[in-house]
């Protein structure tokens, strides 16, 4: 084969590839949808007070160690500043100016809740080799198996939210994730850190119903008076007469990534609060799309394999003849 | 070029190179012991704004195009029937052997739950969406490869005892069935090569927007991996010249950088192609950390692929060398810049290899390198030469 061939073959090779990967492929992966008996959190940034004793109340119900701050004299208390190997939700706090107005933008101070958002369409699922991160069919809830994962860190990397996260520290170590409480379901318990919620701030129930109750405080006038379920939605009533936020209109959550089972209000944009600005399609789709126009059924390596084998075999072929016959060239 | 069959070099195994190497090598042994005692966090700065450090940047995603040579040679030899080019085959597989096979070992350091690897190739835990679990069987699956291409070089000495029966016929099968595993050379190297930038879709909007490529993630992958494979051999063929003092393989080698120019001009078109249709451009021309390594990738491209567009460059043993580091440099650069300075999780968190880090990854390469002189001397690899032409 002369150099023209080469290039016109390694060309062609390129193109082939440039086809597969660039074109739209005729068959993209179907997106996820939305379970209609899964499970989520409804969180209310407008609601919450900053108490925290949703944190805690995690750390007890998930066993996890208390976390101590470098700079604390005397370590005493659990002080989270973000969720870790060590914590799995934690309260964060916005602050602007001169901080007067609770859920202002400008010269005010908002809370938000940090922890799994339970993707629709998750990335950790789709980027973990070995299942040990699953979806939950029914439910919908994203759990995680130390026993099957192998530590490689890629949900960690793939995870728009970045809420998978490792215990680095351990000479054993695991991936720590919110998994909805779905260990307490066996005794009638829901996940904690709604069931302590002294303000409602954090809602559990399905997704679909609150994704309801929080089209119903979006369409009250701000300010006005209403009744503010807490613990579980459709669970014992426990609701009381609270004051209507001043809402931006977005329920993060809804479309961001094909949409998350933990769904939030808040008086302050979302970005301002350390939530990205997503696509609606989740990143999972695009990769997995071109790993099954690539790989699917094994096609496309096997006709590629049968063709070099083809060269391969002819080739070597030759040199076989040719060192019988004396040297090659 | 030589038309004499492989030999061992012979000569002293033992010499001050040797050695040097091999105390690095002990050190990175020493890096392994602590990891294993007490965990990835007591050795690396790793953290979950950079979960992936260079022991799976440089030692894996690096290293492996770096051991592209194997590849890309089998490819031009073999594939595209470049018989010329056979003297450089051996020694670019015993390069490739061992970079991919020292990549394996960096991982199982960097492996949290190590003991679990084996979940990777069991069906009940294989999961075929993830193009981690591409990565990792078909890595897995080349080094057996690679390990059979090359043993021819090495069956013969294992012929002794219960084996001096099963070796002959060992090496029967293996010469039989070589074609496949040829072809199988070429086929899994694509698929990872191109898998290893696949990695990156998955990570959306953190990786910054010039190594943000979307679907040519795969094809820049690839190309670049096969210019680096070219590039090590040169790189690879003019230290071992110089080295064990035999006479430079230039005019081959000039050959070889014309086909180096050829795709090189192919990767900067779809790389700037690229930039251009999604928009990117713009970023490249801010004054950010980003754009600044971004031109030092992109001039690691540029001045090749001038360099190179003229013939006596090419037949200059000096500047062709130089051509063929700076194409690694650059390679090296894009898969750093993808993966670690282009990759933003929030505020906060920041990376540089801890000292173990590199103690570990220099470690692996000088074992490499140690590795490569003591077969090149005990194994048929380089090309037999006429004593007289020896300096």
């Amino acid at each position: 084969m002369d150099r023209r061939h080469f290039f016109k073959a390694s060309l062609a090779g390129s193109a082939a590839l440039a086809a597969a990967t660039t074109a739209r492929p005729v068959q993209a992966r179907e997106a996820h949808v939305l379970s209609p008996d899964a499970l989520g959190l409804l969180y209310d940034s407008t609601l919450c007070i900053g108490c925290k004793a949703c944190v805690a109340a995690c750390k007890q119900s998930n066993d996890m160690p208390p976390e101590f701050q470098a700079n604390t004299e005397q370590p005493y208390w659990d002080m989270p500043l973000d969720i870790s190997g060590k914590t799995l939700t934690v309260i964060k706090v916005y602050r602007h100016g001169t901080m007067d107005k609770k859920d202002e933008e400008q010269n005010g101070y908002a809370f938000i809740k940090k922890s799994c958002m339970h993707c629709v369409d998750p990335s950790c699922v789709s980027a973990c080799p070995v299942s040990a991160m699953q979806k939950d069919a029914k439910t919908g809830v994203v759990s995680y198996s130390k026993d099957a994962c192998i530590g490689c860190r890629y949900c960690v990397a793939a995870c728009p939210f970045g809420v998978p996260r490792f215990t680095y520290d351990q000479t054993f170590p695991q991936i720590s994730k919110c998994q909805l409480c779905q260990h307490r379901w066996k005794d009638g318990k829901y996940s904690a850190c709604a069931e302590v919620c002294p303000t409602g701030a954090t809602l559990f129930g399905k997704v679909a119903d609150l994704k309801k109750e929080a089209a119903r405080r979006r369409s009250l006038k701000p300010g006005t008076q209403t009744a503010f379920p807490r613990g579980q939605l459709g669970g014992p009533e426990q609701s009381y007469p609270g004051v209507v936020g001043k809402y931006v209109d977005h329920l993060y959550g809804e479309t961001e990534f094909g949409g998350t089972q933990m769904v939030m209000l808040s008086g302050v944009p979302f970005d301002k609060l350390g939530y990205p600005d997503l696509p609606p399609r989740s990143d999972a789709i695009t990769s997995e799309t071109l790993q099954h126009t690539l790989y699917g059924g094994l096609v496309m390596p096997l006709v590629f394999l049968g063709a070099l084998a083809y060269a391969a075999k002819r080739n070597t072929k030759q040199y076989d003849e040719e060192e019988k016959g004396g040297h090659h060239e | 070029m030589s038309e004499h069959a492989p030999a061992p070099l012979g000569g002293k195994l033992v010499t001050p190179v040797t050695l040097c190497l091999g105390a690095i090598s002990l050190a990175a042994g020493l890096v392994m012991i602590v990891r294993f005692i007490f965990g990835l966090g007591a050795v690396t700065n790793l953290s979950d704004g950079y979960p992936f450090g260079i022991w799976i940047v440089y030692d894996v995603v690096i290293g492996s195009a770096f051991a592209c040579g194997g590849y890309t040679m089998a490819l031009l030899v073999y594939i595209f029937n470049k018989g010329e080019y056979h003297p450089l085959v051996r020694p670019a597989l015993l390069a490739s052997v061992f970079g991919y096979s020292l990549a394996a070992v960096s991982v199982m350091m960097d492996m949290g739950r190590y003991w679990n690897a084996w979940h990777i190739f069991w069906p009940a835990y294989a999961q075929v969406n993830s193009v981690l679990f591409e990565v990792a069987t078909c890595i897995s699956l080349y080094i057996m490869v690679m390990w059979i291409e090359f043993s021819p070089a090495f069956l013969d000495k294992l012929a002794f005892g219960f084996l001096k029966k099963i070796v002959p016929n060992v090496k029967k099968i293996v010469a039989k069935l070589m074609f496949l595993f040829i072809a199988l050379g070429v086929l899994l190297p694509s698929m990872h090569q191109s898998s290893l930038g696949s990695m990156l879709i998955i990570l959306g909007n953190q990786i910054h927007p010039l190594w943000r490529s979307g679907l040519l993630l795969p094809l820049e992958y690839l190309m670049t991996a096969v210019l680096l494979g070219f590039a090590v051999v040169v790189f690879e063929a003019t230290l071992v010249s110089l080295g064990f003092r035999r006479p430079m393989e230039t005019p081959l080698l000039a050959k070889l950088a014309k086909f180096i120019w050829g795709l090189l001009l192919a990767y900067l078109a779809l790389r700037i192609g690229g930039l251009v249709m999604r928009g990117a451009l713009p970023h490249a021309f801010q004054v950010t950390l980003e754009s600044f390594w971004f031109w030092v990738e992109m001039i690691c491209f540029i001045v090749p692929a001038v360099m190179l567009a003229s013939t006596a460059n090419r037949n200059n043993a000096g500047k062709l060398f130089g051509a063929a580091v700076l194409l690694m440099l650059g390679g090296f650069m894009l898969r750093i810049n993808g993966f670690l300075v282009g990759y933003e999780t929030g505020d906060g968190w920041h990376y540089f290899p801890s000292l173990p880090e590199l103690i570990l990854s220099v470690g692996l390469i000088s074992f490499e390198i140690l590795a490569y002189i003591v077969l090149v001397k005990l194994l048929p690899v380089l090309p037999a030469m006429k004593p007289a032409v020896s300096r």
